[in-house]
């Protein structure tokens, strides 16, 4: 179970993209989170594993608080929340087998991450989730040979080695084709109830959200404005949420890439 | 609006805007030449002194006196393994202080030190190195090869921190979403963006301290610069020049090899 209270994020002295956010995901539900660009959906996600500090409030993971975790505590927490990437973020000049592992990073010694002794355990569990999705005959492949489907699906079983306890995924589809998000979307959606996880999805795709998941959540301006299930999801919270098309001025600019770049570098990693 | 007694004309526009600026710079420019030519010693009558001793000498040179080839390649060993030693060194070395003056990767008082180390290795040409060297260790091979290390260091870490710099962010925050730590992280999400660069960046170094070695050699870090710097010193103008042919030849067939096996590597 994951529990959001009052979590409240600003960067540097701009107005807070977060404002007391209360959110608790149970079991293994899939919630979709929606919003314009800049709502706040992204910021949400990266609080959960800590990529981005909160400024105040409380995140809990099945009763283990994360906010102000330190060092190997912080990286204890981290691999137990899976994150996928709209980008994929593959290493990719290492093999497909090489990134798969990578999710074991937190788990392994520096000895058997440089040399790629995982244990047996690992290796057995990566052939299983790629065979999942349909991947183990790239096991030798160079990740940037693959197309974008097939590298979010890495990029998910890398955060399924994990053995999550919670799988956030930031735009997983937003990359990719109709066709190939639709399927993602369903390997998520089924994944979710075999391995009993709960997913958020950060999605711009309405009917995606709404075709897939059993929770729609809607951000604006950093605070929650929407909480339910997808058949209530109608017009006027779609308006809500992004704004009826002549009030699209009034969403303020998407942090610029560069400082959430540079937010990070005063903690080593 | 009439368009047909104007016609529209259209010119690039200066450089500079201002055009007191622009003429003004040119000026200073001319004046500054002017002065500096006037004001400099040459010597009109050395020089002109100086021309046929300049002829003697490239014609004591030749031809080129290949006849003790035992003392050449002795040098060039020498040279040679300085190269290879030093490269091999300051790639190694220039790694962590490239990942210190990184700035998205190492807290800031680290960074200021890395860069501090690349910044005061790079101020000094090889030659002024050398020298120092030299004084603290003493004519021969392992001046050069310390000269040549710090040479290394400065460049391959510069341009390797400057790499890190722009590594793709991403990458690294997946890997630490996954619950690494620093090293690990180091080693999965860094190394393999950097290594095209790194590789081709020590191909680069061998290349350069090559060169750089038969030039400390002459202030006395071992090597063929010093069987030049003897040669020039005992009028043997046929031994230097052939010298002098081999070190291009060398130069060449090493920047061959480097070019080819950088090619390939992209």
């Amino acid at each position: 179970m994951l529990e959001i209270s009052q979590l409240t994020k600003r960067y540097g002295q701009d107005d807070p993209v977060l404002t007391g956010l209360d959110l608790t995901v149970e079991g293994n539900s899939v919630v979709a989170i929606v919003g314009a660009s800049g709502a706040g959906k992204s910021t949400m996600l990266r609080c959960i594993n800590r990529l981005v500090e909160p400024t105040s409030g409380s995140i809990k993971l099945n009763g283990h608080e994360l906010v102000g975790l330190k060092g190997a505590e912080l990286r204890r927490a981290r691999r137990r929340i899976g994150m996928v990437f709209q980008g994929f973020n593959l290493i990719d000049r290492l093999s497909v087998m090489e990134n798969v592992l990578a999710g074991r990073l937190g788990y392994v010694s520096l000895f058997q991450a440089v040399t790629r002794r995982y244990p047996q355990a690992d290796i057995e569990r990566a052939f299983q989730l790629m065979e999942r999705v349909d991947i183990a005959h790239y096991a030798n492949k160079r990740a940037d040979e693959l197309s974008g489907g097939e590298r979010q699906r890495v990029g998910v079983v890398r955060a399924l080695m994990q053995e999550p306890e919670v799988l956030l995924a930031d735009e997983p589809t937003a990359s990719l084709d109709p066709r190939t998000s639709e399927q993602i979307m369903m390997l998520l959606q089924s994944l979710a109830s075999e391995l009993s996880l709960p997913v958020l999805i950060n999605i711009h795709n309405v009917s995606q959200a709404k075709t897939y998941t059993e929770r729609i959540v809607g951000l604006r301006h950093g605070k929650m404005i929407f909480d339910g299930r997808p058949a209530d999801f109608t017009s006027d919270a779609l308006d809500a949420i992004y704004g009826g098309i002549e009030a699209a001025q009034d969403e303020p600019p998407a942090p610029p890439a560069a400082t959430r770049k540079h937010e990070a570098p005063h903690e080593p990693f | 609006m009439n368009r047909s007694d104007t016609p529209r004309t259209w010119r690039k526009p200066p450089f500079i805007a201002n055009p007191l600026l622009r003429y003004g710079i040119l000026a200073v420019t001319a004046t500054y030449l002017v002065w500096a030519f006037a004001t400099l010693p040459f010597n009109w009558q050395r020089i002109a002194e100086g021309l046929p001793r300049s002829a003697r000498i490239f014609g004591g040179g030749f031809p080129p006196n290949f006849s003790r080839v035992d003392l050449l390649l002795t040098g060039f060993i020498e040279s040679l393994q300085i190269a290879i030693l030093a490269t091999l060194l300051g790639v190694a070395l220039s790694i962590p202080f490239a990942i210190m003056a990184a700035r998205n990767i190492a807290p800031l008082p680290v960074y200021l030190l890395g860069r501090a180390v690349i910044i005061v290795s790079r101020s000094f040409h090889p030659v002024i190195v050398a020298i120092l060297f030299v004084a603290a260790v003493g004519f021969g091979p392992l001046a050069g090869i310390l000269t040549l290390t710090l040479y290394s260091i400065g460049f391959v870490g510069k341009l390797l921190a400057e790499e890190i710099e722009e590594i793709d962010w991403g990458q690294v925050e997946a890997i630490r979403a996954a619950g690494a730590g620093y090293l690990a992280t180091l080693i999965y999400a860094v190394f393999p963006q950097i290594l095209p660069r790194q590789v081709g960046l020590s191909m680069y170094q061998l290349d350069s301290n090559l060169r750089a070695s038969a030039v400390v050699g002459i202030v006395g870090a071992g090597g063929i610069g010093s069987t030049l710097m003897n040669a020039f010193g005992r009028y043997d103008y046929d031994f230097a020049f052939a010298i002098l042919l081999v070190i291009i030849a060398v130069i060449l067939v090493s920047e061959g090899i480097s070019g080819w096996v950088r090619k390939r590597l992209w």
